[in-house]
């Protein structure tokens, strides 16, 4: 089985095979069409974050007005969705800082959204710019969340984020006594160690006194609210964050052949902030959420067949998965256009 | 002693808030036509990432890598975003004859 520990015995392998900071395919597109369609709106995001906390402020509402009774089970369950699944494409798109056109408003929601999707923010600021650079390059890549050979079980039990879960709180509390990690020490510069440290310090801090506050009134009602939706929530964005790259080509430097682009409906498309473009997301990640779909329809011809749907997607995410535990030689081959091949 | 200017772009070629790259002598550059229409020329390569820096994004005074997001003070060089640590060289730059030219050190 192929080692995926990140400097491990495969980056070496990478690097000897000009995998690594490689320059990747690009499609042709006109530099004043891509100027309009790097164009950030501060407006914009604000909306959108606004519509997103104004459904966790109604959802938490009704939430707290039918615990105790089975009403809570639906609401929770949105309110989840809203909190641990929502929060990965807000963390996403401003720790690419290309959601508001503003820095610190950038910065302000990133931490709120790290903290709700149970990320440390600084670790996986770098952490991304390395799927950036080395996307699903093994030994390089730590954010490859589908790993070939192993059992499909484990991937439904990521639903409730049973592996994610626990070794990012023994992060936090690691970093919080000022240990760092082997992954951190790899793609973090040491001089951002103290953000790392700092951050789990404050999120811990959040954690612990929404427990301390649950015990106090004899309810753990306060923790389905901040804390445990990072995990009972977090199923969604698995659903459709596994249509990213699950089961597709690893070591190749073109993103076309381990990424997919899904057609979505426009609920998960507010949900996941139009990361469902995610070819024209990995190749042009300086284009904000709102034109992605514009880039899309620029670049298409260049790319392969989108999928129709997220059930099309998922359909072959599930049946690759399946393989690949049994098989770590098999992939889908995605074919690429003639022209552009 | 400085060397002699070399001429990147006419300065009506380049609109405000856009980047052009130039080459020479296997060299690249980025020159950059501010909002408020001062030029700067930068080494193309981003310090952070193998990423040519005419391809991202001007803001004003900030050019943004087409890579990974990370952004320079586009008059100064100075990093201004993460992931970009390192400072870029900006180069002695001036409009003449309503040409961008500049010059090494």
């Amino acid at each position: 089985m192929l080692d995926y520990t990140v400097g491990g015995p495969e980056a070496e392998v990478a690097r000897n095979a000009g995998l690594v900071d490689a320059d990747w395919y690009k499609p042709k597109v006109d530099r004043e069409l891509m100027k309009q369609f790097m164009q950030r709106s501060n407006g914009l995001a604000a909306l959108h974050v606004a519509s997103w906390f104004a459904a966790l402020a109604i959802t938490g509402y009704l939430a707290h007005r039918s615990w105790g009774t089975w009403w809570a089970v639906p609401a929770f369950l949105v309110y989840g969705v809203l909190y641990g699944s929502m929060s990965d494409s807000r963390w996403h798109e401003t720790g690419h800082r290309t959601a508001f056109r503003t820095k610190w408003m950038n910065d302000f929601v990133y931490y709120i959204a790290s903290f709700m999707v149970f990320r440390e923010p600084e670790t996986w600021r770098w952490s991304h710019a390395r799927h950036h650079s080395d996307t699903i390059i093994v030994g390089r890549d730590a954010e490859i969340a589908f790993k070939r050979k192993v059992p499909f079980y484990k991937y439904l039990l990521e639903l409730l984020s049973f592996g994610a879960f626990p070794a990012e709180l023994k992060q936090w509390i690691q970093n919080a006594f000022g240990v760092m990690t082997s992954n951190q020490k790899d793609f973090q510069p040491p001089e951002t160690f103290h953000i790392s440290r700092w951050a789990s310090r404050v999120y811990l801090t959040i954690l612990v006194a929404t427990v301390v506050f649950s015990w106090q009134i004899r309810s753990f009602e306060p923790m389905m609210f901040v804390g445990l939706p990072s995990i009972y929530g977090h199923w969604f964005v698995v659903v459709l964050g596994s249509t990213q790259h699950a089961g597709l080509a690893e070591n190749t430097i073109d993103h076309r052949l381990n990424t997919r682009t899904v057609y979505m409906g426009p609920l998960n498309r507010w949900i996941y902030w139009n990361m469902n473009y995610h070819i024209e997301h990995h190749i042009y990640p300086s284009v904000p959420f709102h034109q992605l779909k514009k880039l899309h329809l620029a670049v298409k011809d260049q790319l392969p067949a989108p999928y129709p749907s997220t059930i099309s997607a998922l359909r072959e995410v599930v049946y690759a998965l399946r393989r690949q535990a049994k098989d770590e030689n098999f992939y889908i081959k995605r074919q690429l256009p003639q022209h552009a091949a | 002693m400085s060397q002699d200017w070399i001429v990147a772009c006419e300065f009506a070629s380049l609109a405000a808030n856009d980047v052009a790259r130039f080459d020479m002598a296997e060299a690249t550059y980025a020159v950059i036509k501010t909002k408020d229409g001062r030029c700067s020329v930068i080494d193309g390569l981003c310090t952070h990432g193998k990423a040519h820096l005419a391809e991202g994004f001007v803001d004003d005074t900030t050019i943004e890598c087409p890579k990974h997001n990370g952004r320079f003070n586009a008059l100064t060089g100075e990093p201004v975003a993460s992931p970009v640590r390192v400072a870029t060289t900006v180069y002695e730059t001036r409009v003449n004859d309503g040409k961008i030219e500049f010059r090494k050190p």
